[in-house]
């Protein structure tokens, strides 16, 4: 039997997807018996959400209100601690997962895999290097804990429908008090997050301003999509860089990815190769965007998303 | 502050196209351009621009490579390093195993604030500033796009995936740079020469009494797969059938 500890990620109220994709992935080690961890304050409903993902046996809640914000400084010790137990601590390699779990690695001693993507053996893993652009197998020696962060794009969550025991879980590990939160800012607003939407609707350099984008706003909201950007459009200043989809952004996998007026550099493919499928509009035949987009349509980005949103 | 120290490390420039080797031992980097990571160049430009609002006394900008780092070593003290070291290694190092040698070194110079990329353009493993601050048992502050000091303190700004996320952090501390930090300074012709009379001195990596024959070892390397070629629709109805098709709409 392996033991797979999983740190949740979370909001405070609700799991993220990014948590059930990690438990799809640990799914692929034989014999793997996946607990969860959550560290939170309240964090009930949390954890009773990560009970209920298929293939999950077990439900650590550690509730405490240091763990109201998850600052990597004060979660790593008490994972370090509960690690003890476990053969494999596993996160998603989502900005929460790549700040913790290198601090969980170096308390145990042990190097990380980064973005596994694939399970080829118990310890042996496949992951992206040069941003993608080579695919690295890697081993991890016999009796080592295996620390990785899960590439969440490679996976689809797990299924719901489970209903795995929830234990409050306490450590005795002295946390630090050296970090401390001020605040979130975000833009984003009540529109679908990019990293778990199903569809993303993404505007680049030829959208041409901060004003036209409601275009792309506009549809998005019709279809219920969450909205995104080429780093072109973010460096243009027509919509902030937490929307920025690409190797210096995010990279994403939903079912439908719609890129208007994007071009398509390396480096924006580069957040969008775990697309479902892939929906170019450009007025220019010759953009690189249509290289790799399973539907494409060259034309007036400004004619067609109007005829787009009353049509479909 | 007396001591800044920016870890940097030699990678593949980022506008080489990368190509993996045919026997899937690694990929081709012979006679390919070799730069700062683009990450650390960000770090540097920022512990220079402390410095140059006299919040800082000195940056020191550290490597962990082949001997032939001396010419990124160099580069950084063109950009207004004060001096450099070269912690030399012809075999690759871990990142933890990097995070325990920067550690020594650290222990040496006693910085108040480390600075370092979010993570290297070649192994993309985005690890090194986090084990060093956890080794050091300090704050760390990761994917920084935005540096305020006050005293003791810093407040960083993060580039989460929610947003923008605000800390503050005792220092010393590590912080680990995100793209829209700054934009890096273009060195200038006289700067490379003066450069050349900066201080850089060259520590063998085995004086460190440091571990570092990597846990984790690499396979096989290969090419990603592609994508399946796609079709082109003539107006907004075929794109609206196209999609029903694949019952996305």
């Amino acid at each position: 039997m392996s033991n797979v500890l999983i740190i949740a990620e979370h909001d405070g109220s609700q799991l993220n997807s990014s948590t059930a994709k990690a438990v799809s992935c640990a799914s692929g080690i034989d014999g793997a018996d996946i607990t969860v961890a959550v560290f939170g304050s309240g964090s009930d409903a949390v954890a009773n959400q990560a009970a209920g993902i298929n293939g999950v046996s077990k439900v650590l809640n550690v509730d405490k209100p240091e763990n109201a914000q998850a600052l990597s400084a004060v979660l790593a010790p008490q994972i370090a601690e509960l690690a003890a137990a476990y053969d494999y601590i596993f996160g998603p390699s989502t900005t929460f997962g790549k700040d913790l779990m290198p601090a969980v690695a170096a308390l145990l001693d042990v190097e990380q895999v980064s973005d596994i993507m694939e399970v080829v053996g118990p310890r042996e893993f496949k992951r992206p290097v040069y941003a993608g652009n080579a695919i690295l197998t890697v081993n991890v020696p016999d009796g080592s804990k295996v620390v990785a962060t899960v590439r969440t794009a490679s996976y689809k969550a797990a299924a719901e429908g489970g209903s795995a025991a929830v234990e409050a879980a306490s450590v005795s590990a002295a946390l630090p008090s050296h970090t401390r939160y001020v605040e979130l800012q975000s833009e984003q607003g009540e529109r679908p997050d990019l990293q778990t939407a199903k569809l993303v609707i993404s505007g680049g350099r030829g959208v041409g301003s901060k004003e036209n984008f409601d275009i792309i706003y506009n549809l998005a909201d019709k279809l219920g999509a969450g909205v995104g950007a080429s780093r072109a459009a973010v460096d243009a200043g027509y919509v902030s860089n937490d929307m920025q989809v690409g190797q210096t952004g995010k990279i994403i996998a939903p079912d439908l990815y719609i890129a208007i007026g994007i071009s398509g550099a390396i480096q924006h493919l580069t957040g969008i190769k775990d697309v479902g499928t892939i929906v170019a509009i450009n007025k220019d035949p010759e953009a690189p965007i249509f290289e790799i987009a399973d539907i494409g349509l060259v034309g007036d980005l400004f004619e067609i998303i109007p005829q787009l949103q009353e049509k479909i | 502050m007396k001591t800044i120290m920016v870890c940097l490390k030699r990678v593949v420039d980022y506008n080489v196209r990368i190509r993996v080797k045919p026997d899937g031992s690694g990929v081709v980097t012979d006679g390919v351009k070799m730069s700062i990571n683009p990450f650390d160049e960000i770090a540097l430009e920022e512990a220079l621009q402390i410095k140059e609002r006299g919040d800082a006394e000195e940056v020191v900008v550290v490597t962990i490579g082949p001997s032939d780092a001396q010419q990124q070593l160099r580069t950084g003290l063109a950009m207004g390093a004060d001096r450099a070291i070269l912690i030399e290694s012809d075999a690759d190092v871990s990142p933890l195993a990097a995070a325990k040698v920067f550690l020594k070194q650290i222990e040496k110079d006693s910085p108040d604030l480390v600075i370092l990329g979010k993570q290297a353009i070649d192994d993309d493993c985005n690890q090194t500033g986090q084990m060093l601050a956890t080794l050091w048992q300090r704050p760390q502050a990761t994917f920084a796009s935005k540096l305020e000091l006050a005293g003791d303190k810093a407040t960083v700004t993060r580039e989460v995936d929610a947003g923008l996320e605000v800390i503050e952090v005792d220092l010393p501390a590590v912080i680990t740079t995100d793209l829209r930090l700054n934009e890096p300074r273009f060195v200038k012709l006289p700067d490379i020469m003066k450069a050349k009379k900066k201080p850089l001195e060259t520590i063998a990596i085995a004086d460190f009494g440091v571990e570092t024959s990597p846990q984790i070892t690499a396979g096989n390397w290969a090419e990603p797969a592609g994508r399946a070629k796609g079709i082109m629709v003539e107006d907004v109805d075929g794109l609206i059938a196209a999609l029903k098709e694949k019952e996305l709409v």
